[in-house]
């Protein structure tokens, strides 16, 4: 019997009514998201899983200094992937589903953890002050929802090219759908804007890892704030570049 | 020097709370936090003015029984100390301090600054034991029990239950608690026989009553023992593995 | 009426004392153990252990504590340790040593047959312990450390770094939750007992008020176990918790049941002293500073220099000088009465003038502050967080405090007060240390009488209860007591008066203190016995309760225990004016040789003061247990 099932005793010597409501529980691993230790780690697994696409998605980025053709082949490629083993853009697609599942249950876990902590936290302190928690940490959910918007324009910007194209937008000219919209100095902001949730999200994000998914051992613990530390800069550093390379004439037609 | 207090009184359970400011004059450096709220007990009696309700017993930071909110911070602003230990040297003369009690869903506020934290006691109820009736132990040295593990679990086990974790964290989680009493227990060799049902039904207790970690860190600094969130790592990998372990296979996976 | 007081203490070899005991005793079938309820009051070492191991053998069993978790307990702060037999150090330990030690340590005032229990059931405590995960201190071997303590010349001591006390609780606090979850224990938290029922001269139940709601509501029970601690709040200043009370035991008291050997109290010379009139408690450090620590005070009289200041011919390293052989570390009596010697003549130190230094300049330039700070940086810590003095630059100032009583229920062999049905265990009963108590030793007593005697001896009474079931709480009895109660509590919300509670708990500890403290002459005795009366009256008329009984009402609680006290603290005195000897906690300046030692009166006190009640401003009747000492044949304690 587990404790989410009604623990003897509980009711009886326990005057305090549980907040949250005690959950029938589901076959494994569904039984593991009904709880919040669970879903934080579904949390930590989709964190790592869209750190490594916004690595990619950063390298692969990078080739824009090599010019419009090195670029438009790499942007192409993505459409190729695995091919001539698997038909065209297969692969691709189920990248984008895997992406967009990840991101559904990274948004998912957030919200219902938030609605948990709203509920063992109805009552605010006159003030409080905080020792430990910093901004980054404090503002995960402005960041990520800053994030989601950011994304929702990337995509229609780049992807689906139906706003803030600038000069133009054209099917297959990469290279120059970037420069038409990010040479617009409103566009290179918001790109600017959000890259620092990015950066502030994965400061914390990336250290918050390790410590939802129990990875924790004295002898590399230090490690992993400089994990975060170091992959936030690098990721986040690089791809700033783009927007200000552009708008400096450095990447151009 | 003088310090004025803004406590928050409340009458009861239902009662709604507010904020009252008092003054205390020839206070000392020496004197504790406590004293000063009982020298303003005294003052307020002879007043007529009914004093004000807060918990508080051993007085030396063991017992864990009291716990305020001092300036927004849980326990006041000096690190790895409670409440009872706070000396008043830590403030300046003219100081306003802010005093309220745990506000957290799951610790009603009984009185003024006075909660109950009956929750913490359910989470142990619900697997915080090692099951050993009296009289059926072996011999104390029949385990050895490497140092460094026995040092750990002390670690652990020095939580004196305030709640201060609780109070302090944005999300009013009970990890560091519920960890702590976990490591303790599922870190030394006599722990192991129960640890994965141990672990399954205190978190799941624990998830009953609190909110859920964010990883902020902030527990950690409160408490006065200064247990360190490393046991939340602990408790988040034993519980996951606590789901898919094959318990009739342990006996061969002891550490 | 003459109290019959039967031991109860077996004949025979005192090693098979216990054994022959216990198979002596009637049992009660597994399956009848559930027709018994059982009342255990308090959660501490005692409590907690009793109720876990009671529900275990399969009693119904019902705990009370008026904390809000059972695990609050003041149990809690004992720092150094616990004593058992173990004799893991091969150094000459065994259960006969740990027995003559606690007898001798207790200056022959204690029950030899009750001791040599407590010394064979040692061993089984620490195996208990360990197996409910106790985090006991290990060697790099994995084997457990010992460490020595005072008093005694072998390594018995069994620690949990300074927070012994703390892990033993825990450990008990779990098996009681295990039984709360079991359903086996009901666990009442902020209930507080305030009075004992007893029909036909057996103890039937208890009347409880609940602290968060003033509900006042009675218990019935085939047994009632009080577990709940000592008197040393009757000081007011102590190392005891704010809440620790004698309420429980005096009720008892009240209600019939002897007090025995009230004046035996421990005062413990390593404490930091009182900083101002608000001071709430006092806080103690651990003995072991004495092994390097040097006790003086300046030699001359209202000398305001800083330490520094004072030269080395101008200080009196008072314990050095006086007992040599031991120097610093001759036993807790001994250091405390001298403390209070030099602080009486004006030569305190401090602002005001009311400690004694503890150096330890020498100890840093001998052995380097690292290895100092080793050894006692977690106490040189807590002292700077207190009196924001750094140790390692100025001496420390420290002085006596009381933190622990012997006395308490006199109870039989079988921890049974003299009302049948009402046992009392751990510091609440007299029965183990006689007139003082060795370091580490409590926390072993508490654990004994909870886990391994009361279990035992419980089913004896009960067997021959089989069949009868409690006494309902409808009865007259239980509506009398809860009447009273009711009356006691509108009696202290009307008094109307105009100071605080706190006011008089200060004041009766001056008393107390004064003259029933360190060192007491019949002159003071008779003194605290005029004036606590007097103070009790003006208590009574002049007090002040606001609120009202419902809900959360502290001055409430805490009248009800002051008033307590002062009943108490009459008794204390009057039991250290007829001991007309010095022994243990208690030094009378009439008994000391030329040398300023304690002098015992082995002929004509050599007995148990067990002090009967007849009735409110009736003075208790001493009625009288002569002790035997069969085996550790008493002799003159030396320390020069």
């Amino acid at each position: 019997m587990t404790a989410t099932q009604e623990a003897p005793g509980l009711t009886k010597n326990i005057d305090v009514r549980p907040i949250n409501k005690p959950k029938k529980p589901l076959p494994f691993p569904l039984s593991l998201y009904q709880t919040a230790v669970g879903k934080k780690w579904v949390m930590a697994l989709t964190g790592i899983g869209i750190m490594g696409f916004v690595f990619a998605h950063m390298i692969g980025n990078l080739k824009m200094y090599l010019g419009a053709e090195e670029y438009n082949t790499y942007a192409e490629s993505l459409r190729e992937l695995l091919h001539p083993i698997m038909p065209k853009h297969v692969v691709l697609w189920v990248m984008r589903f895997g992406m967009i599942g990840m991101f559904a249950f990274h948004i998912h876990s957030a919200y219902t953890l938030t609605l948990m902590n709203r509920r063992s936290k109805p009552q605010r302190y006159s003030r409080q002050d905080y020792v430990a928690a910093n901004y980054a940490s404090r503002t995960m959910r402005v960041s990520g929802i800053l994030l989601a918007a950011f994304l929702l324009m990337h995509l229609a910007n780049l992807t689906w090219g139906k706003v803030l194209t600038g000069k133009g937008f054209v099917e297959g000219e990469v290279y120059a759908n970037v420069i038409h919209s990010l040479e617009q100095p409103l566009v290179a902001a918001l790109y600017i804007v959000g890259q620092l949730a990015l950066a502030s999200h994965l400061f914390h994000g990336a250290w918050s890892i390790f410590q939802s998914l129990g990875i924790n051992n004295p002898r590399y613990n230090g490690l992993r704030k400089g994990f975060a530390y170091g992959f936030t800069a690098l990721v986040c550093g690089l791809n700033l570049t783009f927007p200000v390379a552009v708008l400096a004439g450095i990447v151009k037609l | 020097m003088r310090v004025t207090l803004k406590i928050w009184r409340q009458a009861g359970p239902s009662a709604a709370g507010s904020f009252s400011t008092y003054s205390v004059d020839d206070v000392k450096d020496e004197m504790s936090f406590l004293e000063v709220l009982d020298v303003l007990n005294e003052r307020l009696t002879e007043a007529g003015e009914e004093p004000v309700a807060f918990d508080s017993d051993c007085r030396e930071g063991i017992c864990g029984t009291c716990g305020l909110m001092i300036n927004g911070q849980a326990h006041g602003p000096q690190r790895g100390t409670a409440t009872c230990q706070l000396h008043m040297r830590t403030f300046k003369d003219g100081d306003e301090i802010t005093v309220e009690p745990w506000k957290v869903a799951s610790f009603p506020i009984m009185r003024d600054l006075i909660v109950n934290r009956a929750p913490l006691d359910a989470i142990v109820e619900a697997g915080g034991f090692i099951s050993a009736d009296t009289g059926g132990a072996p011999d104390a040295n029949l385990i050895p029990i490497p140092k460094p593990v026995a040092d750990a679990a002390m670690d652990a086990a020095a939580c004196i239950g305030c709640g201060a974790c609780v109070a302090a964290c944005p999300n009013g989680a009970g990890q560091l608690f519920t960890s702590a009493k976990l490591a303790h227990l599922n870190l030394l060799p006599q722990g192991q026989a129960q640890r994965w049902d141990r672990t399954e039904r205190m978190v799941e207790t624990m998830e009953l009553f609190f909110g859920s970690c964010t990883n902020h860190g902030e527990c950690q600094e409160a408490c006065p023992k200064e247990i360190s969130i490393d046991f939340i790592a602990l408790m988040n990998r034993d519980y996951v593995r606590s789901k898919v372990k094959n318990r009739k296979l342990i006996g061969q996976s002891f550490p | 009426m003459v109290l019959e007081l039967d031991s109860k203490s077996p004949k025979g070899d005192i090693k098979d004392r216990w054994d022959n005991h216990r198979f002596d005793m009637k049992l009660v079938n597994p399956n009848n153990k559930r027709k018994f309820d059982v009342l255990v009051v308090g959660t501490g070492l005692a409590g907690a252990a009793a109720a876990a191991s009671l529900a275990q053998l399969g009693y119904k069993v019902k705990a009370f504590t008026f904390h809000d978790s059972p695990r609050r307990a003041h149990s809690i702060a004992a720092q150094g340790g616990i004593n058992a037999a173990k004799n893991y150090k091969n150094d000459g330990d065994s259960i006969y040593r740990l027995f003559y030690d606690t007898v001798k340590g207790g200056d022959f005032r204690a029950r030899e047959s009750n001791v040599y229990r407590l010394a064979q059931v040692s061993v089984n405590i620490i195996d208990q312990c360990v197996a409910q995960g106790v985090p006991f201190a290990r060697e790099y071997g994995g084997l457990l450390d010992n460490r020595s303590f005072g008093g005694a010349q072998v390594s018995r001591t069994f620690y949990a770094r300074g927070q012994t006390g703390q892990q033993l609780l825990i450990g008990a606090y779990h098996a009681l939750m295990e039984q709360v979850s079991k359903g086996t224990v009901e666990l009442y938290t902020k209930t507080e007992l305030l009075d004992v029922v007893v029909k036909d001269g057996v103890c039937c139940g208890i009347v409880t008020r609940d602290l968060s709601t003033g509900e006042v509501r009675s218990f019935n029970g085939h047994a009632v176990l009080l577990c709940t601690g000592g008197y040393s709040n009757a000081f007011y200043l102590s190392t005891n918790a704010m809440n620790c009370n004698v309420t429980a035991a005096w009720r008892a008291h009240r209600k019939g049941a002897a007090f025995a050997n009230p004046c035996y109290t421990q005062i413990h010379p390593t404490c930091i002293p009182a900083s101002d009139e608000f001071q709430s408690k006092l806080t103690l450090m651990s003995e072991s500073l004495r092994n390097d620590g040097r006790i003086w005070v300046p030699k001359g009289f209202d000398d305001n220099r800083p330490a520094d200041q004072i030269p080395e011919g101008e200080r009196d390293y008072y314990l050095e000088r006086k007992y040599p052989a031991f120097g610093n570390l001759v036993p807790r009596d001994v250091a405390s009465r001298n403390a209070k010697t030099v602080v009486d003549e004006g030569r305190g130190v401090g602002p005001l003038k009311n400690g004694v230094f503890l150096d330890f300049s020498d100890a840093i330039n001998r052995l380097g502050e690292d290895v100092v700070k080793e050894r006692y940086g977690n106490l040189f810590d807590m002292y700077e967080r207190i009196t924001g003095e750094n140790p390692y630059k100025v001496p420390m100032r420290i002085y006596p405090a009381t933190h622990y009583t012997m006395g308490g229920l006199w109870v039989d062999y079988n921890l049974m007060t003299t009302i049948p049905g009402l046992y009392a265990l751990g510091e609440a009963n007299f029965s183990d240390h006689g007139a003082n108590r060795l370091g580490a030793s409590a926390l072993m007593q508490g654990l004994a009488d909870g886990y391994f005697v009361a279990p035992y001896t419980i089913g004896d009474y009960l067997s021959k209860l089989l069949g009868q079931p409690p006494v309902p709480v409808t009865d007259p009895a239980f509506a009398e007591a809860e009447a009273g109660l009711r009356d006691e509590i509108s009696m202290w919300m009307n008094v109307g008066g105009t100071k605080s509670v706190d006011h008089y708990h200060r004041e009766l500890g001056k008393i107390v203190w004064d003259r029933i403290g360190m060192a007491r002459d019949k002159n003071g005795l008779e003194k605290a016995i005029a004036e606590i009366p007097v103070l009790r009256e003006e208590f009574r008329k002049n007090v002040r309760v606001l609120g009202t009984p419902e809900g959360i009402n502290q001055s409430l609680e805490k009248v009800m225990r002051v008033d307590d006290f002062f009943e108490l603290a009459e008794l204390m005195a009057r039991d250290a004016l007829h001991r007309e000897e010095s022994c243990g906690g208690h030094f009378r300046v009439e008994h000391q040789d030329e040398e300023g030692e304690a002098q015992r009166d082995d002929e004509n006190f050599s007995y148990v003061a067990a002090w009967e009640w007849k009735g409110r401003g009736v003075p208790q009747e001493l009625n009288k247990e002569p002790l035997d000492f069969e085996y550790v044949h008493p002799a003159k304690r030396s320390y020069k």
